[in-house]
């Protein structure tokens, strides 16, 4: 096992939760990017064991079915040294009626150091947060924030294009019901990129304006000379009548392909968090180019942001030398 | 405090040395009121008063000194609540009339949304007999407009009419079928009865849970837009003109209804309407973090509505002044934002909060009693509301300067979901008489 670097200052990022992006400095954000790029490092070599989380318990509470979410977070607890454990929805009491506080009351008595969670509705984890003794990284909240996926992006277009500042990022899609467009809006905007939404007009919030973001309901102006091009998922209950009309008109309108994608800067890269639909809102030869498309990479990514993001957030945790001296974790 | 029920109306009860204020009768004077049993025997400027001493107390008269404090007819709340029958763990005839005592309310009238709901003559009458049990407030109860509030086929209107409901209303769904409020306001008018609305398009409204607008869209959470209630409103006041029934729209919120109700009573029509406290006392702002006792139903609106909403009162487009209040237990309302339970308790803080629109400067207290007392009385035809020889002696004795603060824990409704916890307020209720009966005293 070995340390990748030195302890980070506490003070740096003064915050006992990571709940959303809004509210942080560019400063924390930088400090939680820079640490991601040293494991990006360690991720690639064959020892990616660290000691950091020694002794530490991270449980993932996920209320809604993630694979790559959940499977990120606990890689990244596993390969810091912590005990990691996860409870989904489907085989805990929540399903048996216990509410939020009650679960909130159980983890406490479990005395987990760190804990992730995804609920399905917005300002449910900031709920936890509040009853609860440790920790919080918001894994996805409602239509509210997923600061990690914002982090992960914002690591994966760093390492690209060497900035954040100055670049035109176009988020594209279902941007309404999308907590991953809040968290990015939020981040990019603080670095000083420049942010477009696009659209359909049922798919954007009302007032987006006052996020400061420039908006847009036709590709093609959209994207133009765009340096990223970021698709969103659209969730199939939306695509049929409600908020567009079929699929098949969604993917004639706001569907990325070649034809749509000439509109863009030509060094411009894809992104998608994932899961895709191909054939909806990504044509799947876009979504493969591997000269462009940057989605397997932001997977990669994804695992150094949660490595570091639970690294500061346990750096706050009191000392295992306070246990007495029984150290052995 | 004390709130105490059930004791027989004493013989007769002086108040001297009050400032007494009538808004019926543009009365704000020092003075007093004499109570003989259960009615006022005389009241007046300059009654009792002769410097230091009380002059004219008949010798068989109990003196009750009001020390300067203001003396008027108790507070009339025609929003409320109760939960009783059907949902006792939340507030019960008997705790929603200690609340309402404590608050200087005299009477209040409760919605038919409990279960069973009020859509039948027996239901009324169970209410009003745990009201004439407990025996603390006034109660009296609006019927369901529409059997189990379903929102398709009309109550037995004048059957329950006759048995003492004020109104006809679905709580706190909107009456969205306009044949069926059309046949509503038609049919009710020959009983001359109100139809109350709430007024919420449900279609623009449905799984919406705050304000729609910036707040809204930063936190992820579902708007409600504000036209959402502005298009129930001038529908409604199409079918007015049509069947020129009596039309009242409940706790307004908006600068587009507002407006609307304004251009209606200008043009004539039977119509009315009202505002709960934290329409005028507060904004979406106050949302802030997922703060589910800020959940409301209208919810809380922009700041330019906010202060249409004081204009609306200010002008007397908005009638009455009314609670609205919604208990909630813990359970329903410790949960994430979107599934927490909409509504607000109000009967303690109806007065406090509604003062401060004297405070702020922006009416005189006489308007805004106006507003609590003798306008709701007006409306549902209810003899108190205001000071008159012979009529009921129901009374509240406020100090309007003193400053206190809102603490959810010392409220006396079951429920402690008040939007204003930890406010700092002026003006507090020291007593509050009913039918001659003191059935609360602030004990200091």
């Amino acid at each position: 096992m070995s340390v990748a670097h030195a302890p980070i200052d506490g003070s740096r990022f003064p915050h006992k939760h990571l709940l959303g992006i809004e509210g942080l400095s560019p400063d924390e954000i930088t400090l939680l990017l820079d640490l991601s790029e040293t494991y990006v490092e360690q991720n690639r070599r064959p020892d990616k064991k660290q000691s950091v989380l020694r002794g530490r318990t991270l449980i993932n509470l996920f209320f809604e079915t993630s694979t790559r979410t959940r499977t990120s977070f606990e890689l990244a607890g596993k390969r810091l040294g912590g005990d990691v454990i996860n409870i989904s929805v489907s085989d805990s009491a929540i399903k048996k009626g216990e509410t939020l506080m009650d679960t909130a009351m159980t983890l406490n008595a479990m005395h987990a150091d760190v804990l992730v969670v995804r609920h399905p509705f917005s300002g449910g984890v900031a709920l936890l947060a509040q009853k609860v003794n440790c920790s919080v990284i918001n894994a996805g909240d409602g239509s509210h924030e997923h600061p990690t996926q914002a982090l992960l992006d914002a690591l994966t277009i760093r390492r690209r294009k060497g900035r954040l500042a100055g670049l035109t990022v176009a988020i594209c899609g279902d941007v309404m019901h999308s907590r991953v467009a809040r968290s990015n809006i939020h981040l990019l905007n603080t670095m000083g990129a420049r942010v477009r939404i696009v659209a359909p007009p049922t798919l954007v919030p009302g007032q987006a304006d006052r996020l400061g973001v420039e908006v847009f309901t036709e590709m093609a102006p959209g994207i133009a000379d765009c340096d990223i091009v970021m698709m969103l998922r659209l969730q199939s209950e939306r695509m049929s009548g409600s908020f567009v009309p079929s699929m098949r008109e969604y993917f004639h309108f706001w569907g990325l392909d070649y034809e749509k994608l000439r509109a863009a800067k030509t060094e411009a890269l894809i992104m998608h968090p994932g899961p895709m639909n191909r054939g909806v809102e990504i044509d799947s030869e876009v979504a493969d180019d591997v000269g462009r498309s940057l989605i397997h990479e932001q997977v990669e990514m994804g695992v150094a942001v949660r490595m570091a993001c639970l690294e500061t957030l346990a750096g706050r945790l009191p000392s295992l030398a306070e246990n007495d001296g029984d150290t052995s974790g | 405090m004390t709130v105490s029920g059930g004791k027989k109306a004493a013989g007769k009860v002086a108040y001297v040395n009050a400032r007494l204020l009538d808004p019926a009768g543009g009365l704000d004077a020092p003075g007093g009121v004499l109570v003989d049993g259960e009615t006022i025997a005389e009241f007046g400027a300059g009654l009792f008063a002769g410097g230091q001493f009380e002059v004219g107390v008949p010798d068989d008269a109990q003196t009750v000194d009001c020390k300067g404090a203001c003396l008027a007819p108790g507070l009339i709340d025609i929003r409320v609540q109760l939960r009783d029958p059907g949902e006792e763990h939340k507030e019960t005839i008997q705790s929603g009339s200690r609340a309402a005592a404590a608050g200087g309310v005299t009477a209040m009238v409760c919605l038919p949304n409990t279960d069973p709901p009020i859509d039948d003559v027996s239901v009324l009458e169970f209410v009003a007999r745990r009201a004439r049990e407990v025996k603390l407030v006034k109660v009296y109860a609006y019927g369901a407009l529409t059997r189990g509030l379903e929102g398709r086929e009309i109550t037995e209107i004048g059957l329950m009419a006759e048995a003492g409901a004020l109104g006809f209303t679905d709580g706190v769904r909107a009456t969205a079928d306009a044949t069926v409020m059309r046949r509503a306001l038609s049919y009710a008018s020959a009983f001359g009865k109100p139809i109350i609305q709430h007024p919420e398009e449900p279609s623009l409204a449905a799984g919406g849970e705050m304000n729609e607008g910036e707040i809204a869209m930063r936190l992820g959470l579902k708007g409600i837009p504000a036209m959402a209630e502005t298009i129930m409103v001038e529908r409604d006041l199409r079918l007015v003109e049509l069947t020129g029934g009596r039309y009242h729209a409940a706790h307004l919120s908006t600068a587009g209804a507002i407006q609307r109700v304004r251009e209606a009573k200008a043009d004539g029509l039977p119509v009315t309407c009202d505002t709960a406290p934290h329409y005028f006392a507060l904004n979406e702002m106050a949302v802030g973090d997922y703060r589910t006792f800020a959940k409301v139903s209208p919810p809380l609106r922009a700041e330019a509505d906010r202060r249409a909403v004081i204009e609306g009162i200010k002008d007397g487009t908005i009638d009455v002044i009314a609670s609205d209040h919604a208990p909630q237990d813990q359970d329903s309302k410790r949960l994430p934002f979107t599934q927490a339970e909409f509504g607000v308790v109000g009967l303690e803080t109806l007065l406090p909060i509604s003062l401060e629109l004297v405070h702020n400067g922006h009416m005189p207290l006489l308007e805004v009693l106006a507003r609590l007392t003798c306008r709701p009385a007006d409306l549902l035809g209810l003899r108190s509301g205001r000071l008159t020889r012979g009529g009921p002696a129901a009374l509240v004795l406020f100090d309007p300067d003193r400053p206190w603060q809102i603490e959810d824990d010392e409220l006396n409704s079951k429920a402690k979901n008040s939007a204003f916890d930890g406010r700092p307020v002026q003006g507090r209720v020291l007593r509050t008489v009913v039918d001659g009966r003191t059935v609360y005293t602030l004990d200091d």
